[in-house]
C-alpha cells in the first residue's frame, strides 16, 4: 500500500459520495457545490495518473468556469419561488433500475475484459518528439538527407502542448470554431426580447431603458439616412 | 522499478460508478439545472476513462482527447443553460415535465 493507492481510495470514495449527493440534494445550489467537490476530486485522480495538465484544465474550466455559469443561472432563476413538492420524476424507480443495470454491465465488462499490455515507458507521457532533417555524408562521398526524430523529456504540460499544436492542430482549430459557435448560440438563445404581455408585467426601469434604446436607434437611423 | 499506481481496472470501476450515478440523475431528476449537472458528471466519468488508458499505453492521445471533451462540455453547458433561462422566461418553471409542447 503506497501513497498513490491511499490517495486513490480516499479521493475516489469522496468523489463517488459527492456525486451521489449531487443527484440527491433538493436545492440546486447544494448540488452545484457537491459537483464542484466531485470535479476537484477527479482532478486529483488525474494527477495520480500523470496527467497534470489535464488536471489543471479540469480545475480551471470545470471548477472555475462551468460551475460559475451554473451558480449564475441558479441565482438568475429564483429557486425559492418554484414549487418544490416533488423533486423526483414519476419514473424514479425505473431510472434507478436502468442506472444499476448499466453499472452492472460496465462492471462485468471491466472485470472480465482482457486488456492490452501496459506500456512500461511512462516517460513518453512527458516527452516531446521533434523532427529534424540532417545531412549525412555516406562513405562513398555522396550526401543524403535523413529525418531524425529526437525525443526530449520535458514536463507534461509541454508534452501535451506540443501534441496539441503538432499532431492535433486541425482538431484544435475546429474546437475553437466550436466554442465560437457555442458562444454565438448561447447569446442568441439567451437574448431577451420583450413580447406584448411581458411588457405589461416588467418593471418600469426596463421599459424606460427599452424606450430609450429605441429612440437612440431611431435617431441613428435618421442620421444615417440624411448622411 | 516503475512507480506503482492504482490499476486501470480500478479507474474504470470508479468511472463506471460515476457514469451510472450521472445517468440515474439524468433520468430521475425533474429540475433541469440538476439534469445538466448530471450530464457534466457523465462527461467527467468518460474523461477518467480516457486518462486511465492514456497512462496505461503511455500515449498522450487520451489526454488530448480529454481536453477536447472538456471543450465540448463547456460549450454544451453554455448553450444548455441559455435554453434553460429561455424556458424559464416562457413557462416560469424549469421542470423537465413542463416542457412537453413537442409531445404529439
Amino acid at each position: 500500500m503506497n501513497v498513490a493507492f491511499l490517495v486513490f481510495f480516499v479521493v475516489g470514495t469522496i468523489a463517488v459520495a459527492s456525486s451521489i449527493l449531487v443527484v440527491a440534494m433538493r436545492n440546486p445550489v447544494h448540488s452545484a457545490l457537491f459537483l464542484l467537490l466531485t470535479f476537484l476530486c477527479v482532478a486529483i485522480l488525474f494527477v495520480v495518473k500523470d496527467a497534470e495538465f489535464v488536471a489543471a484544465v479540469q480545475v480551471l474550466v470545470y471548477a472555475g468556469g462551468i460551475m460559475v455559469l451554473f451558480l449564475f443561472v441558479v441565482m438568475l432563476i429564483n429557486v425559492r419561488h418554484l414549487p418544490d413538492d416533488r423533486t423526483l420524476s414519476r419514473f424514479w424507480k425505473g431510472g434507478v433500475g436502468v442506472g444499476l443495470a448499466i453499472f452492472l454491465l460496465l462492471a462485468t465488462v471491466v472485470r472480465t475484459g482482457t486488456y492490452h499490455d501496459q506500456n512500461p515507458n511512462k516517460k513518453l507521457l512527458r516527452s516531446t518528439a521533434s523532427h529534424r532533417v540532417r545531412k549525412v555524408t555516406n562513405p562513398d562521398g555522396s550526401v543524403t538527407r535523413k529525418r531524425v526524430v529526437r525525443h526530449r523529456t520535458v514536463g507534461n504540460s509541454e508534452a501535451v502542448g506540443m501534441a496539441l499544436y503538432q499532431d492535433y492542430l486541425v482538431p484544435f482549430e475546429v474546437a475553437s470554431l466550436f466554442l465560437l459557435v457555442a458562444m454565438i448560440g448561447a447569446i442568441v438563445i439567451g437574448k431577451r426580447e420583450l413580447s406584448a404581455p411581458e411588457e405589461e408585467t416588467s418593471p418600469d426601469f426596463i421599459l424606460k431603458r427599452m424606450e430609450k434604446e429605441k429612440e437612440v436607434k431611431e435617431a441613428m437611423r435618421k442620421e444615417a439616412m440624411s448622411a | 522499478m516503475p512507480e506503482v499506481v492504482p490499476s486501470t481496472e480500478a479507474y474504470l470501476m470508479l468511472s463506471g460508478t460515476l457514469f451510472a450515478v450521472g445517468l440515474i440523475g439524468v433520468i430521475i431528476r425533474r429540475n433541469m439545472i440538476t439534469v445538466l449537472m448530471a450530464i457534466e458528471l457523465m462527461m467527467n466519468a468518460v474523461n477518467i476513462n480516457l486518462v486511465a488508458f492514456s497512462h496505461r499505453f503511455a500515449s498522450l492521445e487520451g489526454q488530448v482527447f480529454t481536453i477536447f471533451v472538456i471543450t465540448v462540455a463547456a460549450g454544451e453547458a453554455a448553450v444548455g443553460l441559455a435554453i434553460i433561462i429561455q424556458l424559464y422566461r416562457l413557462k416560469s418553471s424549469i421542470n423537465v415535465d413542463e416542457a412537453s409542447e413537442l409531445n404529439g
